[in-house]
């Protein structure tokens, strides 16, 4: 048929292969397409972190300008002056998220196991507060927590707030302007931060390990202790980080459902940059804000043992 | 008893939806309040005053629309920028990828109003004047690192040898591009360009920051919070929100009716 | 040689592809006929793939020159190349239904009329009514005559064709391979097929290049490949093999070899170039080949047949045929195939018996190379 056959290549004297080289253009497509933004992330976030560094260590006043004088001094009177609302950040923060896991975990579960078809309808609620102006509905708990509205009135007769006031969370039967409120607050604005995640990872667990599990002699409760908690770490990570970070730095809550006993660092930093202009104490405030969160964070994703973070 | 006990993850599950939208509910109501004073916290009676004249408070529409504006070119400016790294970080070897990984992620690990403070110094500092451009800027920034990573999730479940098919049958790179990359990860690009949206939308901090003496919807809303509460915010709000909704579920309704007659 | 023009003929010359240190292909001369079946036969890691994508063009070769004709193509970029490619896992457009993505090569160069060619290729594939359906609509086989049919519609020069079948179960499989060798023949073009399938190398194609660790271990017919192996590679791979180790007592045009103690002849022009006195050679020889006699009759055996004697080990009956494995102190676990015809009742586990073949059945191999090369382990079975 066909005479044509191969030998297998040059056997005897090897001869150098002459190397062909993909031609530079090829080469820098990646670096024409990330140019743009990533120098648009260079110039507008990490170039500003920059600019912050150095005005944190600066001194002077708005009328004589101020000046690069590497005064460290900033960050031990700022932080000695503000620890109390850094530390009450960090603890409103911290007990949002577990509050978010702990009422966002059933909520994520329900939708991704048990809601059949009213899954989507599920979904479209749980979203669809995002269209609704967070401020808006941020003041909307102003009325839910209002004095002797429909919910404190409840929460009296049924001596909750007697238990809260005892512990320092509430103020005799008022809600609103306490730490209660502003937590309450978080929370609620932080949950579908939570929820998002945890019911992808529920949504990607085969539903037959449930099944595997209960076979192998596993009651629900171990089932669940055993496959579906770790199975979702990925998204109670996640979640946890994306109410936790937005959580620290918010003063939106603070300022609209507490009182100035409840100010957040985020609302020193906010009166500290655009009504007092003290701009070297409000810069290393943000610094010593950004690098707890980011210590925690990276302790939390190594102890979590995850590098994805949505 | 055990009827509870067997069905505690519903019910605590539904608990926290009820949680999730009594402030909607609340928003919703009183948007048909006739409020005594200058705020509208408490029910006094029904009226639908403020639906007929949405646009009766001084200001308001008009921060509404700037909103709108910036939202559309704060997502433009993120999907293209965004898109493009997405598909760099899949497709393509080249070096400081970490740097470049950290880089889009810090961003999104980062306290709002850290990244506020210090953009408004940098403007400070560059002495650029604040108003709609700089807003615009901040929030395609913010923006970014989100539409990076819904793309890139798409992307990334892509078969590349979609597009060596098509380089196969005779597509240069721009048709590749434009007939096959492009229509596949439209998924992906259209939920970071809906994310895009919504958080430029919606965004106060930074905004609050940078906006100098600009208004945009939730500084509006920001400002009557001191000031005092138009009912015409309630319409506003929950106006989006059945909107919203309604786009939602013809979505739903119109993707069921197109799987239907594609298996008929 | 051949009156056939060579025009279209597929030439590679020195082609190799290197990834950092790795080298997935060596440097490599390969010349596949217009007009042939030629399947690239070789487990996964040997570079076959990478041999189909640098004549696709989806790979950039490190050195060396692959010409369509008479055509340096290397440097076209694979839509330049009248060269069609159907995918492993077919690559079909999810987005577009069946007859756009057939359509879909002929639009991009410029065809407007196009319906009557997606027409007659449908019919070419039997899919005339599946026109309007998406792809993930239909079943794996039909997804294959798809990808066929969207690079065939194109009438390229040559149809690679990348382990097309390999997502396919056993039964379709089979019916997909002469699916694919009837539309070779109608449509005459050069198909070249890489599969680690052997058997399915050896039912479709005219040629078959064997490949391992980036080289071409030895190129011909099926039937050729199959009873002249030249490498123990081959041997193993393609079919079974049972390779004795020996030692050569005479050379000439018979070469006679001890192993285990009885002596055993083998053709000398069937056996490798370094055939000398008192060194090794690996004597094979197919288990279909071999007739298996219990030791009681083995008077009965005629003269002059190559003979091993051994003990079964294990027989498992496949229909057919029946599958002994026998030790034997030439080599262990030698595998023998006999037809149902007349069983021996006696011929079970515990047997002595004796192995016996015409001396012309057998090859002999350079013994210096690894005698399991090829083997299909577990792991590689698919």
């Amino acid at each position: 048929m066909t005479t044509t056959l191969t030998k297998e290549a040059a056997p005897g004297p090897v001869e150098e292969p002459v190397l062909r080289k993909p031609p530079t253009r090829k080469r820098l497509v990646p670096y024409w397409l990330l140019l743009p933004g990533i120098l648009w992330l260079l110039v507008f976030f990490a170039l500003p972190l920059v600019y912050q560094a150095s005005t944190s260590v600066q001194t002077g006043s708005l009328e004589e300008g101020f000046q690069v004088t590497w005064h460290f001094q900033t960050y031990v009177d700022a932080f000695t002056e503000y620890w109390p609302q850094l530390l009450r950040s960090l603890l409103y923060a911290g007990t949002a998220t577990a509050l978010c896991l702990l009422l966002g975990y059933p909520l994520a579960y329900l939708i991704a196991f048990k809601a059949g078809r009213w899954r989507n309808l599920l979904l479209v609620l749980v979203i669809a507060p995002f269209f609704t102006s967070f401020l808006i509905r941020t003041l909307a708990w102003k009325t839910i927590l209002a004095d002797d509205s429909l919910v404190v009135d409840a929460l009296n007769a049924l001596h909750v707030l007697d238990v809260t006031s005892w512990l320092g969370w509430t103020e005799g039967e008022r809600v609103l302007a306490t730490p209660m409120a502003v937590v309450c607050g978080l929370t609620y604005n932080f949950l579908p931060f939570m929820i998002l995640p945890l019911y992808t990872s529920l949504e990607r667990i085969d539903g037959r390990l449930h099944e595997a599990a209960q076979d192998l002699y596993a009651s629900p409760a171990t089932t669940f202790r055993k496959v579906t908690f770790p199975l979702s770490m990925p998204g109670v990570v996640s979640g946890t980080l994306l109410t936790f970070i937005p959580a620290s730095g918010d003063y939106v809550n603070a300022e609209l459902l507490g009182s100035t006993d409840t100010k957040m660092i985020g609302n020193v930093i906010q009166s500290q940059f655009l009504r007092v202009l003290d701009y070297p104490t409000a810069a290393a405030l943000s610094f010593i804000l950004m690098a707890i969160v980011l210590l925690m964070v990276t302790v939390y994703i190594r102890k979590a043992g995850t590098e994805d973070l949505v | 008893m055990s009827w509870i006990r067997k069905n505690l993850v519903v019910i605590a599950g539904l608990l926290t939806l009820a949680y999730m939208i009594l402030p909607n509910v609340v928003v919703m109501v009183f948007s048909f309040n006739k409020p005594n004073g200058r705020f509208n916290y408490s029910w006094q009676q029904f009226s639908l005053d403020a639906w007929k004249d949405p646009c009766g408070v001084a200001d308001m529409c008009e921060s509404l629309t700037l909103s709108l504006q910036l939202a559309a070119w704060s997502t433009v400016g993120a999907v293209v920028l965004g898109t493009m790294i997405a598909f760099a970080l899949v497709r393509y070897r080249f070096r400081a990828r970490g740097a470049i990984n950290s880089l889009i992620f810090l961003p999104m690990a980062m306290p709002e109003v850290v990244m506020a403070a210090s953009l408004l110094t940098l403007f400070l500092n560059m002495g650029i004047e604040l108003g709609f451009w700089t807003v615009l800027i901040a929030h395609i920034m913010f923006c970014l690192s989100f539409v990076v990573t819904a793309v890139k999730a798409r992307v990334m479940s892509m078969d590349p040898r979609l597009e060596e098919a098509a380089r196969d049958l005779y597509a240069g790179p721009a048709q590749t591009f434009l007939r096959v990359t492009l229509p596949i990860a439209a998924p992906g690009i259209a939920a970071g360009a809906l994310l895009a949206f919504a958080l430029s939308f919606d965004d106060f901090i930074i905004t609050n920051f940078n906006a100098g003496s600009t208004v945009t919807f939730p500084m509006f809303v920001w400002g009557s919070a001191q000031r005092g509460t138009p009912v015409q915010i309630n319409v506003i709000g929950t106006a989006m929100f059945v909107l919203a909704v309604l786009m939602v579920v013809a979505g739903q309704i119109i993707t069921n009716r197109r799987k239907k007659t594609a298996t008929a | 040689m051949t009156d056939k023009t060579t025009g279209g003929d597929v030439r590679l010359t020195g082609i190799s592809k290197t990834y950092g240190s790795f080298t997935a292909v060596h440097p490599l001369d390969l010349t596949i006929p217009q007009g042939s079946f030629f399947a690239l036969l070789g487990a996964s890691g040997c570079g076959k793939t990478t041999t189909l994508r640098m004549i696709a063009g989806l790979e950039d070769p490190s050195s060396g020159t692959v010409f369509l004709g008479d055509r340096d193509v290397t440097d076209l970029p694979p839509y330049k190349r009248p060269v069609n490619t159907v995918f492993q896992s077919y690559a079909l457009f999810p987005h577009m239904d069946i007859s756009e993505n057939i359509a879909f090569g002929l639009r991009r160069r410029g065809i407007k009329s196009v319906k009557k060619q997606v027409d007659d290729m449908l019919e070419l594939v039997q899919l005339g009514d599946k026109a309007r359906h998406k792809p993930h609509q239909l079943s794996g086989g039909q997804q294959q005559r798809v990808a066929v049919a969207r690079a065939l519609i194109n009438h390229p020069q040559v149809l690679l064709l990348d382990e097309p079948l390999g997502a396919l179960d056993l039964k379709l499989r089979r019916q997909m391979q002469l699916e694919l060798k009837r539309i070779q023949t109608e449509v005459g073009i050069t198909f070249v097929h890489v599969t680690h399938d052997q058997e399915e190398a050896m039912t479709m194609a005219d040629q078959v290049a064997v490949m391992n660790g980036g080289r071409v271990e030895q190129l011909g017919a099926p039937a050729d490949l199959y009873e002249n192996p030249r490498t123990t590679f081959v041997a193993n791979f393609l079919g079974t093999s049972n390779l004795i180790e020996a030692e050569v007592v005479e050379t000439g045009s018979e070469v006679v070899v001890t192993a285990g103690g009885g002596r055993l002849r083998v053709p000398g022009d069937r056996c490798t170039d370094a055939v000398r006195q008192g060194g090794k050679l690996l004597v094979g020889v197919r288990p279909e080949k071999i007739s298996l006699t219990h030791a009681d009759d083995a008077g009965a055996i005629a003269d002059g047949r190559n003979q091993v004697t051994g003990r079964i080990a294990d027989s498992s009956f496949i229909g057919v045929s029946t599958q002994y494995v026998v030790n034997s102190p030439a080599g262990a676990e030698l595998q023998v195939y006999e037809q149902n015809i007349e069983r021996d009742a006696r011929l079970r586990p515990g047997a002595e018996v004796v192995l016996h073949w015409n001396p012309a059945h057998t090859f002999g191999l350079d013994a210096t190379q690894d005698i399991d090369a090829g083997v299909e382990t577990v792991e590689d079975a698919s």
